[in-house]
């Protein structure tokens, strides 16, 4: 276990004297603590993910599942089920190790998008939503905040929940993941219904295109939606080995979740500001073909 | 994927306008998207199952009733990820063709379902059976099949008011007073002006008799 001054300052616990002393402040006659930055240059797609694969980097799956035996979604680093922790109601949610299966075929469809993408990343699986019914927000609240406190570099959440009683506390999650540099990217709802976490700023919100290059991407500059990635007939993994090919934004998500994969794979040390500031200046609408950026004077 | 029909009792004749309403809303989307079939399904909240509630085009006459397990094909995709979906060249998968086949009779190419939310919870799901794609594009079916899918909410919000309406008063104990009461409710508009005024008088005796607690010397 590391210390707590080993961690990284993101990754520390948060002070435990809120508000008080010592203060926020930074005295002028100690030196800020050092830390690894990755400088932003001129930023081109070739710059932001060129060579790379996606090694090294954790994306958490939030969904119904990853079916790991799928040629196209190969070997998961975990599987883990949010479950009640006893029979009776009300029970507190826990998360349990669990068989790396999807019965409804969701999850593996976005996790076989991710590889397909960063083929070197590690997913991890875990099944928020386990009936019929549109998953328990509970479950969903439940799941990412497993996956925020075991650091993982990426979340993809192509779900959301449209109960305004989750909508506070998911917010505070989504800040926090933010803060520890865990990327959240979320599917937009393409419904006039309200629903959670994508709309939040600290998130990676995603909708689709319907060209079909995987790696081409847009910025939106209109929010809350931040950028366009390929949603239209999709090539992803159906239940029992096959493929089939689906249109949503849920399949648009797991595009930028691989592309954030394979930035931070390129340039870890990269913030979740920076890694957003970096796909909008790679985006297909704002880089230019020989490097830079449009730039309107 | 095993659905099974229910035997349930028949939908009281109450709900009615509301099926008519519902049936109306997926006949009109089968034409609009030129499709094989559009059916509306009713996420049963005890089992999570999946029932037909309006269908239009193939499977009409026998599907409504017909239940399938939670989490099941593309309509469960859509209940459990709360997001509109199409899943094309379906008809080239075996397994999902025998899956279709075997549960519903026919085999469509390519399915768009939406989720019908209402306060938050996914109570259903609208499914439309391979649509034309003729001067449309899949962004647009997308767009207009969410916005369909909000009508339908509001129009399943009220047969389920109606419903749940109807098993409480089925559940309530009845009594000679209430059942006349009723009587009365229902003969009352199409009573001469006269007894429609003498009537009025004795229920306002009644109300008032019963505001002094029933304690009025008769």
């Amino acid at each position: 276990m590391s210390s707590v001054t080993e961690l990284p300052p993101w990754r520390r616990p948060p002070r435990g004297h809120f508000p008080g002393v010592p203060a926020w402040g930074l005295p002028a006659a100690v030196l800020p603590e050092a830390f690894e930055v990755c400088p932003v240059g001129p930023v081109t797609p070739h710059w932001a993910w060129g060579g790379a694969d996606g090694a090294a980097i954790r994306v958490c799956v939030l969904d119904s599942g990853v079916e790991a035996s799928h040629p196209l979604v190969g070997e998961v680093e975990a599987a883990l089920d949010v479950v009640p922790a006893s029979d009776e109601d009300g029970a507190p949610l826990v998360i349990v190790p669990g068989e790396p299966v999807d019965l409804a075929g969701h999850g593996t469809a976005c996790a076989s998008v991710i590889r397909s993408i960063a083929p070197a990343a590690a997913i991890t699986s875990v099944r928020v939503l386990t009936n019929g019914k549109h998953g328990s927000g509970a479950a969903l609240l439940a799941g990412l905040r497993w996956a925020i406190d075991e650091g993982f570099d990426v979340i993809n959440m192509s779900l959301s929940t449209a109960k305004e009683k989750f909508r506070d506390e998911l917010r505070e999650l989504a800040d926090r993941a933010y803060f520890r540099r865990s990327v959240l990217v979320a599917a937009a709802h393409n419904m006039p219904v309200h629903s959670y976490p994508w709309p939040f700023a600290s998130v990676i919100s995603v909708a689709c295109h319907d060209g079909t290059d995987p790696m081409t991407y847009y910025y939106n500059p209109a929010p809350p939606v931040d950028f366009f990635a390929r949603g239209v007939r999709v090539p992803v993994a159906w239940r029992g080995g096959k493929e089939i090919r689906s249109t949503g934004n849920s399949f648009a998500a797991p595009h930028i979740a691989g592309i954030s994969a394979l930035v931070l794979s390129k340039h870890p040390m990269l913030a979740p500001f920076q890694l957003k500031s970096v796909l909008m200046q790679a985006a297909g609408n704002v880089a230019m073909p020989d490097g830079g950026a449009h730039v309107t004077d | 994927m095993s659905p099974t029909n229910s035997t349930a009792s028949p939908a009281p004749e109450a709900d009615l306008t509301q099926r008519r309403l519902l049936q109306s809303v997926v006949e009109i989307a089968k034409g609009m998207y030129g499709a094989a079939a559009v059916s509306v399904f009713l996420v049963d909240p005890a089992t999570g199952e999946l029932v037909f509630e309006a269908v239009a085009g193939e499977g009409e006459g026998m599907l409504p009733g017909t239940r399938f397990p939670s989490g099941t094909g593309i309509a469960g995709w859509v209940a459990m990820s709360g997001q509109p979906l199409i899943a094309d060249d379906l008809a080239s998968t075996p397994l999902f063709a025998q899956d279709a086949a075997e549960s519903t009779g026919y085999v469509p190419r390519s399915i768009m379902a939406a989720p019908v939310i209402v306060d938050g919870d996914c109570i259903g799901v609208l499914e439309v059976l391979d649509r034309d794609t003729i001067q449309r594009g899949d962004l647009v079916d997308m767009d207009s099949v969410g916005m369909l899918a909000t009508e339908v909410a509001s129009v399943l919000q009220l047969l389920l008011r109606v419903r749940w309406s109807e098993r409480e008063n089925q559940a309530a104990p009845q009594s000679p007073g209430l059942e006349a009461l009723r009587r009365v409710a229902q003969r009352l508009p199409g009573a001469p002006q006269s007894v429609q005024a003498t009537v009025v008088k004795l229920l306002t005796m009644a109300d008032e008799l019963l505001e002094g607690g029933g304690t009025a010397a008769a």
